[in-house]
């Protein structure tokens, strides 16, 4: 049927050859250094230079009450995060879907997804210019009289939020397009013709249909929240109390690389948790999900 | 709700104002990061001063050190393009080379290759990037005490950076490139084949042009996620800051419209870019489909 199909050593040659560098990819770049994470999170310094077994730098973790409030903060905001980005993305999907279809349809969601072939630091950096207490959207305030002086937009938690939906909007729009793109009209018309209102329509019709789409929006929004550095930073300042801050800090400036490994893996273990039960609750494969984003 | 059933004034009014409320949400930043480039003020906030270009063509002598005369903005982005540059080449072989593994390979363990492949858009970026540099020192340290061997690419700086950026960008040039070969209809290649041309000749005649687009395409993508790429990239980096990294740093200090100049310029450029591409593809449709 196709060449490498076919017995004989050239094919297990060329076989080889192309197993090489994905090979080499993922055990050089993947696999082996999460091993190493996993090692380092498991040691603890007893001596220079000597290490043993331990738990420690979890235990840490769970008894500095510190670490945890900011790791279930994190978690908290990116799930607020990443239903936000649903609420405001959904409206907007439906109308590039269904209501503009066609070139106006096409054109208002090339339109849309122009902002994020900028880096996320330029989106930032305006956001900051907007917000900070010298910046726009304060000096515009104090122009209508809402306020008397500038007020500091910048450092909130609500700061963050803004810039997590913000810069979350494309992975969520993207598959909420594809996805009520394929629902067909006859059934919203059947469902109207039979007297269902515009709530129970979107709760048994589309909702259902959307649902491939919704997941593997929020999936891939809830993972990136979850991993951003710069808007929580940025826009939050020192009030920021993010976690991926804390694993910074650990490795590089504290130079605490097994705390750090530690602060690594609970990351890691939150995000694939969630992927999990995200998968789960909407019956799912997970590489039918990746590829539909 | 749909065009054929009836909407009340109201919803229509509602839905236009949503829309048009949802696209100022979406360029604000934009435009206000683009405005303040020309500012004739210190900091980019306002009042509006007055028009001007210092922030792009001033030096010092005039006191505002704009783009052009910035040297290490300038070396900032061109380690940039070259970090993205190698980035780019690599995903696209390890793409390409992925592609054909998936879709013509038959091997044992083909399924958990296929899903481990996936994994690194699943991994935060910090974590790929603290685990890459945990395991290179781990490396470099083993050498440094067996063989005396002193690896200096091993240790934070930009070969290390190539690596982490290139260990998720080459899942999204392989799905990529996988997904175009997926559909190629193999008569052409039998044909070819029957007609007595070699597997490299069959390769670069027809395969190749054929996964063009697709190799365009993922390679435009890499240039771009290399170039923007901030979390794997703050894990690795050494002395020589790529772009993102400087302008971080900037940041937090509160920094001169001369950011607003850099960003200007590099949406400038990414709009190029895409419109390139755009037209490139429009183009590929013109022609006869393989």
């Amino acid at each position: 049927m196709n060449a490498l199909g076919a017995k004989g050593w050239q094919s297990r040659l060329s076989l080889g050859l192309l197993l090489a560098p994905a090979l080499l990819w993922l055990l050089a770049l993947i696999v082996l250094p999460h091993a190493e994470l996993a090692v380092l999170s498991l040691r603890e310094r007893i001596a220079p230079r000597q290490y043993a077994l331990s738990l420690a730098q979890y235990k840490t973790f769970f008894t500095e009450p510190l670490y945890w409030h900011v790791f279930v903060r994190t978690a908290w905001m990116s799930v607020l995060a990443t239903f936000l980005t649903l609420i405001l993305a959904f409206p907007i999907a439906w109308v590039i879907a269904k209501l503009a279809r066609g070139r106006a349809g096409s054109l208002l969601f090339i339109v849309c997804l122009i902002p994020f072939w900028v880096s996320e630091t330029v989106r930032t950096l305006g956001w900051m210019i907007l917000l900070r207490e010298s910046g726009v959207l304060p000096a515009l305030l104090v122009r209508l009289h809402i306020t008397d002086v500038p007020v500091e937009l910048l450092y909130h938690d609500a700061t963050i939020m803004v810039g997590l939906v913000y810069t979350s909007m494309l992975f969520m729009l993207v598959p909420l397009v594809s996805s009520l793109e394929s629902l067909d009209d006859s059934l919203i018309e059947a469902a109207y013709d039979m007297g269902a209102n515009g709530w129970s329509i979107l709760r048994t019709i589309v909702i259902p249909h959307a649902a491939p789409g919704i997941t593997a929006g929020s999936i891939v929004v809830f993972m990136l929240t979850l991993g951003n550095y710069l808007t929580p930073t940025l826009l939050g300042g020192k009030n920021s109390e993010w976690f991926t801050e804390q694993i910074y800090n650990q490795f590089i400036v504290r130079f605490n690389w097994e705390q750090g490994a530690a602060f690594g893996f609970l990351l890691l273990g939150l995000s694939t948790a969630m992927v999990m039960v995200g998968l789960r609750l909407a019956g799912q494969r997970f590489g039918e999900v990746m590829r539909r984003t | 709700m749909i065009p054929s059933l009836p909407r009340s004034r109201w919803q229509k009014i509602a839905t236009a104002l949503y829309v048009a409320g949802f696209l100022i949400f979406l360029f604000l930043p934009l435009i206000v990061v683009g405005v303040f480039a020309f500012n004739n003020a210190p900091y980019p906030a306002p009042p509006w001063h007055g028009f001007t270009l210092d922030w792009f063509v001033g030096n010092e002598a005039q006191g505002r050190v704009g783009l052009f005369a910035d040297s290490d903005l300038l070396s900032s982005m061109w380690t940039s393009c070259v970090v993205a540059l190698w980035v780019t080449a690599l995903a696209a072989l390890i793409g390409l080379s992925n592609a054909f593994l998936l879709e013509r390979g038959r091997f044992f363990g083909k399924q958990i290759l296929s899903v481990l492949m996936l994994a690194p858009l699943v991994i935060p970026g910090v974590i790929l990037g603290i685990s890459i540099l945990a395991f290179a020192s781990r490396i470099a340290e083993f050498a440094d005490d067996t063989w005396g061997l002193d690896l200096d690419f091993l240790r934070p700086g930009l070969p290390l950076v190539v690596l982490g950026q290139f260990s998720y960008i080459a899942t999204i040039a392989t799905l990529t490139i996988s997904a175009r070969l997926r559909r190629f209809d193999f008569t052409l290649e039998e044909a070819a084949l029957n007609l007595g041309a070699t597997k490299a000749a069959v390769f670069r005649t027809i395969l190749l042009p054929y996964l063009r687009p697709a190799l365009l395409g993922s390679a435009a993508m890499s240039f771009l996620m290399s170039f923007a790429d901030f979390n794997t990239t703050l894990m690795l980096v050494g002395s020589d800051a790529p772009l993102t990294v400087m302008m971080y740093g900037r940041m937090r200090e509160g920094a001169t419209p001369v950011l607003n100049a850099v960003s200007l310029f590099l949406m400038v450029a990414s709009a190029v870019l895409a419109l390139t591409l755009l037209r490139r593809s429009a183009g590929g449709k013109a022609a006869p489909a393989y």
